[in-house]
């Protein structure tokens, strides 16, 4: 067994026991910190298709977790007033049904990741950051001018969505149901890597002309990639609303996009749990630093600039060693 | 039947013209020897092929499709396979993650290759970064083949290499010739190989066609001439 695989067995028995002891404990606050970072981790996780694999720094993967959210909200909020969506040319409904909200949280965040990446992979380097991060910025003016759902005030759901036998209002069960996700999600990645999608993604990324020589159309896998990751960031965003019962613009900001990027780079990119290591240390971090001090982020920033200058394959890479793209 | 045919291409890089109207055919089964000095064109002609550089005239055409404005990636999978000079593997894949990561379906897979380079089996799980020079041509071969092409291009495919990794390589590119009727457009400087195995032999000079014709009928001469051999 490599050390790597013992660091992740260490990550995934962390994962169950600390929100386990907190059960027991009663210690209900550090079992939804660990959700909030279970959420942030898989929302990093789909950004790390992009970022790790694919060498895509996309500074708009806030639009999708924004997506998401606003997907539940709006899904919720409309179940809620017995209000339907819209009345013509056909009915809809508003839902609490979790799986329905993720379902069209992910068919929403990964309809907009096409779009948004069919125009943007046309660009490369500085330009591909500018224009994802305009996508982003875009989606936020637009959620601040929308008073049907709340506007600057974000949208409130007064009880959690439910999913069939859980009761999700019970954070144990809800942290159940998020660590699942995570845990598939990540089974999920680890196959795709392995696969000859996952390896040709990877080689586009070592050399798009290298790639497109040996019959690889770096656009169209770039594409793909992108959708794929913007739907698991959208599922995330979904799940993050859930978890405050509140959506709000916020969750389209620059800042989303930067904190999910921090995970990645923190934790390790392109490792399959680079981004998980990277969002339970910033989520520790904010609680205890934030605890000392309000300006806890200069912190984080310093280690931040120590792990990118003297450990390029993040935490994950300083413990576990030599890069390895899926363990 | 002619698989390739190039016909009068000019290709620049920026104002700098490289190519001055080259021309070429191969047939199906044909080995081709594409010939010519340091800087004569060789591999911008390959380029062109390839869709690397745009053709600024003239046509290429290969099995009934015309590939003169057509991106890489499609020019490769119509079938023709491209040994780059220098190799360029993908280093931080292994060697069979390299394969996998382009396999197209055929008669060539990894099992098949093993048979061609038992080197490459023995190292399947190595990272092509990590191999020596020969092992990394063999392996950007074997990438070549598991593509099943119609037509392998071979850029300087034993430069720098050992002598004995070098006729490891001729050898199996000589089993390609009679075992599989694989077209081949081979690039390289050793005129004694080459006479074994080519059938025809093309010859540039400053961006020109300046020779072509069955191999026999290259004399010395016309090598010392055009080749300085």
């Amino acid at each position: 067994m490599t050390r790597e695989a013992l660091v992740n067995g260490a990550l995934i028995a962390g994962l169950v026991l600390v929100p386990l002891w907190a059960w027991m404990a009663d210690e209900p606050f550090i079992i939804t910190l660990t959700t909030r970072a279970a959420i942030f981790a898989l929302a990093a996780v789909g950004l790390n298709l992009c970022l790790g694999t694919g060498g895509l720094v996309s500074l708009g993967h806030a639009a999708f977790f924004g997506i998401g959210g606003y997907a539940m909200g709006i899904l919720a909020s409309h179940a809620q007033s017995y209000q339907p969506i819209m009345e013509t040319p056909f009915l809809i409904n508003g839902t609490k049904s979790m799986p329905i909200i993720w379902l069209v949280a992910c068919l929403a965040s990964g309809l907009a990741a096409a779009l948004i990446g069919a125009l943007s992979l046309r660009t490369a380097g500085v330009y591909f950051i500018m224009i994802t991060l305009a996508f982003g910025q875009m989606l936020y003016y637009f959620a601040i001018s929308w008073p049907a759902y709340g506007g600057e005030d974000g949208l409130s759901i007064y009880v959690r969505n439910g999913f069939p036998g859980l009761n999700t209002l019970d954070p144990i069960q809800f942290y159940a149901l998020v660590f699942c996700i995570l845990m598939l999600t990540l089974g999920l990645m680890s196959r795709l890597m392995k696969s000859p999608f996952g390896l040709a993604l990877n080689a586009a990324r070592q050399s798009p002309l290298r790639a497109s020589t040996v019959g690889i159309s770096p656009y169209r896998l770039r594409l793909l990639a992108f959708t794929l990751s913007g739907m698991i960031t959208g599922l995330a965003g979904a799940l993050f609303a859930d978890l405050n019962r509140f959506v709000s613009p916020s969750m389209f900001s620059w800042q989303t996009s930067g904190e999910i990027i921090v995970f990645v780079i923190l934790g390790g990119t392109a490792r399959l749990f680079g981004p998980v290591a990277g969002a339970v240390v910033f989520i520790l971090l904010e609680h205890v630093l934030g605890g000392i001090s309000d300006y806890w982020h200069i912190h984080l920033g310093l280690l931040l600039l120590a792990v990118v200058l003297f450990a390029p394959g993040g935490l994950l890479g300083l413990i576990a060693g030599r890069r390895k793209i899926h363990v | 039947m002619t698989l390739l045919s190039v016909d009068q291409i000019n290709a620049s890089y920026g104002p700098a013209q490289a190519l001055f109207g080259v021309d070429l055919n191969l047939s199906e089964g044909e080995v081709l020897a594409l010939m010519g000095r340091n800087g004569m064109g060789k591999s911008t002609t390959i380029r062109a092929i390839m869709g690397m550089m745009p053709a600024t005239s003239g046509n290429i055409h290969f099995a009934n499709h015309d590939l003169t404005r057509l991106p890489s990636h499609k020019v490769a999978q119509l079938g023709i396979g491209l040994v780059p000079e220098g190799r360029r593997c993908f280093g931080n894949l292994t060697v069979r993650e390299n394969l996998t990561a382009v396999a197209r379906p055929g008669h060539w897979t990894p099992d098949t290759l093993a048979g061609l380079f038992p080197r490459l089996e023995e190292r399947k799980d190595q990272e092509a970064g990590v191999l020596s020079g020969g092992e990394q041509q063999m392996l950007a071969i074997a990438r070549a083949l598991i593509t099943n092409p119609r037509l392998l291009i071979l850029d300087e495919a034993t430069e720098g290499l050992a002598p004995l990794i070098r006729q490891e390589i001729w050898s199996a590119i000589n089993h390609l010739k009679s075992n599989t009727g694989l077209a081949i457009l081979v690039v390289d400087k050793s005129l004694t190989e080459l006479r074994q195995i080519a059938d025809n032999a093309v010859i540039l000079e400053r961006g020109k066609t300046v020779w072509s014709g069955p191999m026999p009928d290259l004399s010395p001469a016309i090598a010392d001439q055009f080749l300085g051999l």
